[in-house]
C-alpha cells in the first residue's frame, strides 16, 4: 500500500470525521499563507532512512521513556534531597537520578523481557511470555480501533466492546455445560458476537441516522460499564455464591488452553491474535471488502459514486471493529481472569487507541505496538514491585509517545531531520 | 433576481414521510407508566408522600400526598394520550411546541417518584434537587468548556483530562497552602494547561482533535495517579489535607423554601458556575467576541478574509475554556471537601460533552442537559439508598441512553459547529 | 485611488502560480484579468489582498509601497474582495455577516446590532439592493449573497474592488443586473477587478483587459478586440472551439426519465417532474447555471439521491429500486461534476482508482480476493489507450495534473461497454489540450451508439457536444432545443422563460442580453 492511505493522526485524515465538507481548510492553493515548508535535499538513501516512518516511531519511543525518566527522577526523595544542595554537589544529584531511573528502567525489562537475576531458565523467560499475555488483548483490541480508522471511523468503543465481548464470553464459559473444544469455540464467539453487537449499534446508528460514531461509542462504553456492574449483582449471573461482584470461575472446558506448562500464563489467546493480525492484512490489503473499507474511509463520496453503499460499509466495519475489541474481553475473561469482574476490561479500550496509533492502524504495525505496550504493561508490574515505581508511569510513557506518533513534523523538528521526499507537508 | 418562478407547490402525495420516532417514544414510555407503574405496578393501597421541607425554610411547605395507585395510573392515562396527540400531529407533519416535550418528562418522572416512592413512602425533593445540581456543577463546567471550543472550531474530547488535573491541583494547592481558595486560582491553570497541549498539537501539527484529547486524557490519568501515588501518599498532611470550600449563603434568596437552600446555599465554586453561564451566554450571542467566535467555528476562512486571526482566537477560546474546566474540577475536591483520589473524575468530562451535543451548543440548553444528568445520577443514588425496587446502575445509564437518541435525531436536528475538528490554515 | 502590482511571484512547492506579474488599475476603471481556469488569476487577488505573502514584488497603492501581512491591512488600504465562494457564514443574518471584524460595538465588546441594521439599509438603498439586514444568509439566493458581499466590500469604503468570477454562479440576466452595479460602482470612482474566464462579459464591460496564461501576463487587451483575438491570447494558440463530428445516427430511445421529482432537506423541490428521453447514439446536453437541479439529476440516474417520485428506465427496465452498483453494473457510465470528491479518492494510487467501481467484478476480483497483479496489467493499457501522462501507477492520483486525473476517471467509465454515459462538466478543471480529447471521446462514444446525457454550464460545450439541449431552471425542465438555438434564446430558458415566449422576445429585440449586444457590437 501506498504510504498517502495514512492512518488518522497524520494530519492527512483531520477532516475524516466531519460529513465531508472542507470548507476553507487543508488545500494549500486556497487557504494558507504561508508556503509549505522545504528543506534541503540531503541525498538519496540516507535521507530515506532519516525520514522513514519508523525511525519517527523509534525517536517517539525514546522521549517517551525519557519524559517517563524525567518524572522518576522528579518524584524521587532522594533526588530531591540532592536537589536541596543541588549547587553545592551537582554531580549527587546527577548520580542519584542516573541511578534511580535506570533502577527503575533495569526493573522494567527485566520485568518485560528476560530476567537475568532470575533462580531458574523458567523464571527468566517468563517475564518475556507475561508481554506476550499482555499484548494479546492489546493487538486484538487495537487491531480493531486501527480497522476503523482506515475506514474513517472513530470507534473510541473499544472499552464497551470489550466488556460485551467478555460479558457473553465469560457467561456462556460458566453456565453452559458442553464438552471441551466446543465449549470454547461457543464461549470465544460469544465474546465476538458481544463486541460485534456493542460495535454494530454504533455502526448502525451512524449508517442510518448519521449519529456521530464518537459521541455514540462514549457513551456505550459508559453504559456497558453499569451493565456489567448491574449484571455482576445478579445472582441468575454470576451464578457464584460470593458478595463480591464477580462471577463464578470459567469451567475448563472452555479456558483458552495454555500453550506452555505451570508456572507460564501464555495461552492461546495469543494464537487468536496472530491470526486475526493476518486476518486483517488479508481483509484491508487483499480483499475486496477491504477496498471499499479504505475506499469509504479516503472519500465517502466517491465510495458512493463508484457504487459503495457507505452505510453498509459503515455496518460492516463497526461490527467487526466491535467483534475484535469482543475477542479481545473473551481472551481477559477465558485465558487470563478465569472469570468476571468488573474491571475485567481494565483500560483495554483506550490503551487500544495509542497501539493502534503507535501502529500507524497497520495490521503489523499494530501487532508490533501491541508487543511493545504489553511489555510495558508486564514490566511495569515488575517495576512497581521492585522499585516502587508506580506502573501508571506506563500511562505517561504511552501517551507521550503516541502524541509524538501524531505529530511527525514535530518529532523531525527536535532531532533536526528532513522531511520525507515527495510527501510535503500538506 | 428577474423572472423568477414560484417555488411549486406540492401535491399531496409528495409530502415528506410521516416522522413516527417520537410518537413511538412518546407511546412506549406511556405505555409503560400506565401498566407498570400503575396497573401492575404493585402500588394498590399505598401512599407516596412528597417532602419538601429543610431545616432552614422562611416558612415551610407542607408536604404533598398522593396515593400511588391512582396517581400513578391517572398520570399513565394522561401520557398515553399526549402520546396519541404527537401521533395525531405527526400524521399532519407537524410538531408540538417546546412546552410538550417538557410537561410529558415531569410527569413521566412524577408517575416513576410516585411509584419507586411507594415502598418506602417518602421522596424528599428539596435534597434530591440540591443534590442533583451538586452532581451537575462539573458537567455544567465542562460543558461549558466543551461548548467554547468546539463554537470556535476545536473538538475538545480532554475535558475528562482537565477536570482531573483540575481536581488535582487544587486539591494540592489548597492542601499546600492550607487554603481552599487557593485551589480556586489553581484548578482553572490546570485546566488551561491541558488545554495548552491541546491547541499545540491541534493547531500547530494539526494532529487530528478526537486522537489528541484521547491521549491527553489518559496522560492525565497517568501524570496525577503517578503523584498521587508517590509524592501525594508519601506526604499527605502537605500534599493531600482535605480543604473545603465554605457554604455562602445568599442572604435571603437562601430563605426561599426549596429554591433557596437548592440554589443559594452553595460554595463561591456554585455562584461562580451561574456567572460563568450567564457571562458565556450573554458574550457568544451579543458581544463582538461571540460573533468572532462563531465565525471561526463556522467559516474560518471567512473569518481570515476580513482580518480575523483564526488559529490565534481558538488558541485564546481553547485556553479559556481549558480554565473553567478546571475551575469544574475542583468540585470534585475543595468543592466537595475531599482529598484528591485517582480518576476521580470518573468518566464526567464524557457526560459533560454529552450534555452540550444534548443541549445542541446552546449555553442554557448544555445546563438543561447537565442539569438532566445530574439529576438521574442523584436519582440513582438516592432511590438506591432508599431501597426501591429501581436498580441504580439502570438508572445511571440512563443519561447516556438518552444522549445516543439524541444523536441519532430523536430530538430534533442537532447541527455542530460546521468547522469543528477541522484545522485552518497552512500547515 | 491608483493601484499597481509590480513583478509579483508567487510559488506554492516547485509551483509557480504567479511570474513575475504587473498590473495596474486606475482609478475608475473596471479592468478584466482574463485567463483559463488555474491560469492563476485567483492566486493574483489573494495575493493583493493579503492572503498569500508573494516571494516575489511589490503591491504600490498611489505609488507607495504597501506591505500587507493579512486582508486586514488590503481591507484598511482601501481594497475590497468579492470571493468566487462566497466567504459568508451560511447561520448568520445579513447584519452579522457585514459586520464580522468590523463590528459596531456599545462599549465593553458588545455588539450594536441595530447600527450594523442601519449601515446594511443605508449601502442597500444607495445601490437600491433590497436586502433584508435580518435573513439569514443560508436562506438567500445566490444573487443576493453576492450583494451581500458587495455590501460587506462597500461598508469598508472599499475604493478598489475585486470580483472573482463572479458570475459563475448567475444567470444571463443576473449578469446583466450585476453589469449594472458595476457600471454604478465604476460612476462613484470606484476601480474595480474582474476576474473571469468568459470572454463576452469581458468584452461587454471591461475598459481594460489584462490576459493572463500560466501564471504569465501575455498581454493587454482593449475591449474591441475580437473574441477569437482574446482566447488565442487566453489558451495560447489558435483554439479549435469545435470539435469535428459526424451527424448523428440516432437510434431507439433506450433511456428514459418519467415526471422525476426530488425533494430536497426542508421539503425544497430540486427536480420538478422532470421528463425525457435519449435516443441510442444521440447526446443529449443539459444547460443551465449552476444549482438548478443539474446535478441532482445526474445523482438521480446513477441512483445516488432517491426520488420522491417518477421513473427512470434504462433499455426497458425501470431502475428504480436498484442501487448504485446494480446500475453501474447495467452498463450506466458516470463521470461526476466534482471530480476531486466524487471522480477519485486523492489517497489512493493511480491503478486503484481505475477500478474504483469495479473493484469486486472480473477480472479484478475472485470473490472475495483482489488479483493486484490483474489491476497493475489492465491500468497500465488504460495509461497507453488514454494518453496519461505520468510515471508510475503506483503513486497517489493525486500526483496528476486535473486533465490526467480527468482521463484516469474516463478510463474507468469508458473502458467497459455502456448502455449510458451521464457525463456532469466533464472538462471542468481541464487543461485546453485535454478539453479536445474529453469532447472527442465523448463523441466516439456517441458514434459507437452510447445514449450519452451531457450536462454543463459551459455553453461553448454545449453546443460543441449537443445534439439536442435541455435547459434546465430551478430543477424544471424548461424544454429541449435544436443544437442551432441563438444563444439569447438559452439564455432567456435559463431563466426560466419557457421556448416560444424566448424565441418571440429575442425576435422583436426587446430581451436580447447585453452580452450578447456586445457580442453583436
Amino acid at each position: 500500500m501506498s504510504e498517502s492511505s495514512a492512518a488518522p493522526g497524520s494530519g492527512a485524515s483531520a477532516e475524516v470525521i466531519g460529513a465531508g465538507e472542507t470548507s476553507g481548510t487543508g488545500d494549500p492553493s486556497t487557504g494558507g499563507r504561508q508556503p509549505a515548508r522545504r528543506h534541503e535535499a540531503r541525498p538519496g538513501v540516507l535521507r530515506d532512512i532519516l525520514s522513514g516512518s519508523w525511525l519517527v516511531s523509534l525517536l517517539s519511543i525514546a522521549v517517551g521513556l525519557l519524559a517517563g525518566a524525567v518524572l522518576i527522577a522528579a518524584s524521587n526523595e532522594s533526588v530531591q534531597e540532592t536537589l536541596g544542595y543541588f549547587f553545592a554537589r551537582p554531580a549527587d544529584f546527577f548520580v542519584t537520578a542516573w541511578h534511580v531511573v535506570t533502577e527503575a528502567y533495569i526493573a522494567l525489562f527485566r520485568g518485560a523481557i528476560f530476567d537475568w537475576q532470575a533462580t531458574s531458565f523458567v523464571r527468566a523467560v517468563r517475564p518475556f511470555t507475561e508481554s506476550l499475555v499482555a499484548a494479546t488483548p492489546l493487538i486484538l483490541a487495537g487491531l480493531g480501533i486501527a480497522l476503523g480508522f482506515r475506514s474513517g471511523l472513530f470507534n473510541i468503543g473499544g472499552q464497551g466492546q470489550v466488556i460485551l465481548g467478555a460479558i457473553l464470553a465469560g457467561f456462556l464459559g460458566y453456565w453452559l455445560t458442553l464438552p471441551a473444544g466446543l465449549h470454547l469455540v461457543v464461549a470465544v464467539l460469544g465474546g465476538i458476537a458481544g463486541g460485534a453487537l456493542w460495535g454494530g449499534i454504533a455502526g448502525a446508528l451512524k449508517a442510518r441516522t448519521g449519529a456521530n460514531e464518537v459521541i455514540v461509542t462514549i457513551m456505550l462504553n459508559s453504559i456497558a460499564g453499569y451493565l456489567i456492574a448491574y449484571l455482576l449483582k445478579q445472582q441468575w449471573f454470576t451464578q457464584s455464591g460470593s458478595a463480591n461482584p464477580q462471577s463464578r470461575d470459567v469451567d475448563a472446558t472452555a479456558s483458552l488452553f495454555p500453550l506452555l506448562p505451570d508456572p507460564f500464563r501464555l495461552n492461546a489467546g495469543f494464537l487468536i491474535a496472530v491470526a486475526a493480525t493476518v486476518l486483517v492484512w488479508w481483509l484491508l490489503e487483499r480483499s475486496t471488502l477491504g477496498f471499499e473499507f479504505r475506499a469509504v474511509g479516503e472519500n465517502p463520496h466517491a465510495a458512493r459514486t463508484a457504487g459503495i453503499s457507505v452505510g453498509r460499509v459503515t455496518f460492516l466495519v463497526m461490527a467487526l471493529a466491535g467483534a475484535l475489541a469482543g475477542l479481545a474481553g473473551a481472551s481477559q475473561v477465558l485465558g487470563t481472569e478465569d472469570k468476571l469482574t468488573i474491571g475485567i476490561a481494565g483500560s483495554l479500550g483506550f490503551d487500544a487507541i495509542t497501539v493502534a496509533l503507535l501502529g500507524r492502524s497497520r495490521p503489523l504495525g499494530t501487532f508490533l505496538a501491541g508487543l511493545l505496550f504489553g511489555a510495558f504493561k508486564a514490566g511495569g508490574y515488575t517495576m512497581q514491585a521492585q522499585t516502587g515505581t508506580p506502573i501508571d508511569i506506563i500511562l505517561v510513557v504511552q501517551s507521550v509517545i503516541v502524541l509524538l506518533i501524531a505529530a511527525p513534523p514535530l518529532v523531525r523538528g527536535l532531532f533536526r531531520l528532513p522531511a520525507p521526499a515527495g510527501k510535503e507537508a500538506r | 433576481m428577474t423572472t423568477a418562478a414560484a417555488t411549486p407547490q406540492l401535491t399531496a402525495d409528495l409530502r415528506a414521510p410521516i416522522d413516527w420516532k417520537l410518537p413511538v417514544v412518546y407511546a412506549v414510555l406511556g405505555v409503560l407508566t400506565l401498566f407498570g407503574f400503575g396497573l401492575f405496578g404493585g402500588a394498590a393501597g399505598r401512599h407516596t408522600v412528597f417532602s419538601f421541607s429543610t431545616g432552614r425554610d422562611f416558612f415551610s411547605v407542607p408536604d404533598l400526598t398522593v396515593s400511588s395507585w391512582p396517581t400513578a395510573v391517572g398520570a399513565g392515562i394522561v401520557l398515553v394520550m399526549m402520546a396519541a396527540a404527537a401521533a395525531w400531529l405527526a400524521t399532519r407533519r407537524e410538531k408540538p411546541g417546546v412546552w410538550f416535550p417538557v410537561v410529558y418528562g415531569l410527569l413521566f418522572l412524577f408517575a416513576f417518584l410516585t411509584w419507586a416512592g411507594a415502598d418506602t413512602g417518602r421522596i424528599p425533593v428539596t435534597p434530591l434537587l440540591a443534590g442533583a445540581l451538586a452532581l451537575s456543577v462539573p458537567l455544567i463546567f465542562g460543558a461549558m468548556c466543551g461548548l467554547v471550543g468546539e463554537r470556535s472550531g476545536i473538538i475538545n474530547i480532554a475535558i475528562e483530562g482537565q477536570l482531573l488535573a483540575g481536581a488535582f491541583l487544587a486539591a494540592v494547592v489548597a492542601s499546600a497552602l492550607r487554603n481552599p481558595y487557593a485551589g480556586l486560582v489553581a484548578a482553572p491553570i490546570a485546566g488551561a494547561l491541558v488545554a495548552v497541549l491541546l491547541t499545540f498539537f491541534a493547531i500547530r501539527y494539526w494532529v487530528d482533535q478526537i486522537i489528541i484529547g484521547v491521549v491527553l486524557n489518559v496522560l492525565v490519568v497517568g501524570l496525577t495517579n503517578f503523584l498521587f501515588s508517590t509524592v501525594l501518599t508519601a506526604n499527605p498532611e502537605t500534599w493531600n489535607a482535605r480543604q473545603s470550600l465554605p457554604t455562602v449563603p445568599i442572604p435571603l434568596l437562601a430563605d426561599i423554601p426549596v429554591i433557596g437552600p437548592v440554589f443559594f446555599n452553595q460554595t463561591i465554586l456554585v455562584y461562580l458556575m451561574y456567572a460563568a453561564v450567564a457571562v458565556i451566554h450573554v458574550l457568544l450571542f451579543h458581544s463582538r467576541w461571540g460573533l468572532r467566535t462563531r465565525a471561526i467555528g463556522e467559516h474560518p476562512k471567512a473569518a481570515d478574509t476580513v482580518g480575523i486571526r483564526v488559529n490565534r482566537s481558538r488558541v485564546v477560546n481553547t485556553l479559556i475554556a481549558g480554565g473553567i474546566a478546571g475551575l469544574g474540577g475542583a468540585f470534585f475536591t475543595i468543592g466537595s471537601g475531599l482529598a484528591f483520589g485517582k480518576e476521580m473524575s470518573a468518566g464526567q468530562g464524557y457526560i459533560a460533552l454529552a450534555a452540550m451535543i444534548l443541549g445542541k451548543w446552546s449555553p442554557m440548553g448544555a445546563v438543561a442537559a447537565a442539569l438532566l444528568f445530574g439529576f438521574a445520577r442523584n436519582l440513582g443514588n438516592t432511590l438506591s439508598t432508599m431501597g426501591t425496587p429501581v436498580p441504580s446502575d439502570l438508572l445511571l445509564m440512563l443519561p447516556y441512553i438518552v444522549t445516543i437518541f439524541a444523536v441519532a435525531g430523536f430530538v430534533g436536528r442537532v447541527r455542530p459547529p460546521a468547522a469543528a475538528g477541522k484545522p485552518y490554515g497552512a500547515q | 485611488m491608483k493601484l499597481e502590482l509590480s513583478g509579483i511571484t508567487k510559488r506554492f512547492g516547485s509551483f509557480t502560480a504567479n511570474d513575475s506579474i504587473d498590473l495596474v488599475v486606475t482609478p475608475g476603471e473596471i479592468h478584466a484579468l482574463l485567463g483559463e481556469n488555474g491560469a492563476g488569476k485567483s492566486t493574483l487577488m489573494n495575493v493583493l489582498y493579503g492572503l498569500y505573502a508573494p516571494e516575489e514584488g511589490e503591491i504600490l497603492i498611489d505609488g507607495r509601497a504597501v506591505r500587507f501581512s493579512g486582508p486586514g491591512d488590503a481591507v484598511a488600504a482601501g481594497i475590497g474582495m468579492v470571493h468566487q465562494h462566497f466567504m459568508l457564514v451560511p447561520v448568520f443574518t445579513v447584519a452579522e455577516s457585514v459586520a464580522l471584524g468590523y463590528e459596531p460595538t456599545r462599549g465593553a465588546g458588545m455588539m450594536d446590532l441595530a447600527e450594523a441594521r442601519r449601515k446594511v439599509e443605508e449601502i442597500s438603498a444607495r445601490f437600491g439592493f433590497s436586502i433584508d439586514p435580518d435573513a439569514v444568509i443560508e436562506d438567500l439566493p445566490v444573487g443576493a449573497q453576492q450583494r451581500v458581499e458587495i455590501i460587506k466590500a462597500l461598508s469598508r469604503d472599499a475604493e478598489v474592488l475585486i470580483l472573482d468570477e463572479p458570475t459563475a454562479v448567475l444567470t444571463p440576466q443576473e449578469t446583466d443586473e450585476l453589469i449594472g452595479i458595476m457600471r454604478q460602482l465604476k460612476e462613484r470612482g470606484t476601480s474595480i477587478v474582474f476576474i473571469t474566464h468568459k470572454l463576452r462579459e469581458v468584452k461587454a464591460i471591461a475598459d481594460e483587459i489584462t490576459v493572463i496564461r500560466r501564471g504569465r501576463v501575455v498581454g493587454q487587451a482593449a475591449p474591441e478586440s475580437t473574441e477569437s483575438e482574446l482566447a488565442g491570447l487566453m489558451v495560447g494558440r489558435e483554439v479549435h472551439l469545435t470539435t469535428d463530428k459526424e451527424a448523428p445516427e440516432p437510434g431507439d430511445a433506450t433511456f428514459s426519465v418519467e415526471n422525476l421529482t426530488v425533494v430536497g432537506g426542508g421539503e425544497s423541490v430540486l427536480l420538478d417532474d422532470v421528463s425525457f428521453s435519449v435516443r441510442r447514439g444521440e447526446v443529449l446536453a443539459i444547460a443551465g447555471v449552476d444549482g438548478n437541479g443539474q446535478s441532482e439529476l445526474a445523482e438521480a440516474i446513477l441512483g445516488l439521491v432517491a426520488p420522491r417520485t417518477g421513473r427512470i428506465v434504462l433499455d426497458g427496465r425501470d431502475l428504480g429500486e436498484r442501487s448504485v452498483k446494480e446500475r453501474l453494473r447495467a452498463g450506466i457510465g458516470f463521470v461526476p461534476e466534482d471530480r476531486s470528491t466524487d471522480g477519485v479518492i486523492a489517497g489512493f494510487a493511480i491503478r486503484e482508482n481505475m477500478i474504483l467501481d469495479l473493484y469486486d467484478a472480473e477480472p479484478y476480483a475472485k470473490g472475495l480476493s483482489m488479483r493486484p497483479a490483474v489491476v497493475r496489467t489492465e491500468g497500465e493499457k488504460k495509461v497507453e489507450e488514454f494518453d496519461i501522462r505520468l510515471s508510475s501507477i503506483d503513486h497517489p492520483i493525486s500526483t496528476l495534473s486535473g486533465g490526467n486525473q480527468q482521463k484516469v476517471v474516463l478510463a474507468r467509465e469508458l473502458g467497459r461497454p455502456l448502455r449510458l454515459l451521464v457525463a456532469s462538466q466533464p472538462t471542468r478543471g481541464v487543461d485546453v489540450g485535454s478539453i479536445e480529447f474529453v469532447h472527442r471521446r465523448i463523441i466516439a462514444e456517441r458514434d459507437a451508439g452510447t445514449p450519452c446525457v451531457i450536462v454543463s454550464t459551459e455553453l461553448d460545450e454545449v453546443y460543441n457536444l449537443a445534439d439536442r439541449i435541455a435547459v434546465m431552471y430551478k430543477g424544471r425542465l424548461v424544454g429541449i432545443v435544436p443544437p442551432d438555438t441563438p444563444r439569447d434564446v438559452l439564455g432567456l430558458m435559463m431563466a426560466g422563460v419557457p421556448e416560444d415566449e424566448a424565441l418571440a422576445r429575442v425576435e422583436s429585440g426587446e430581451d436580447a442580453t447585453e452580452i450578447s449586444a456586445a457580442e453583436e457590437a
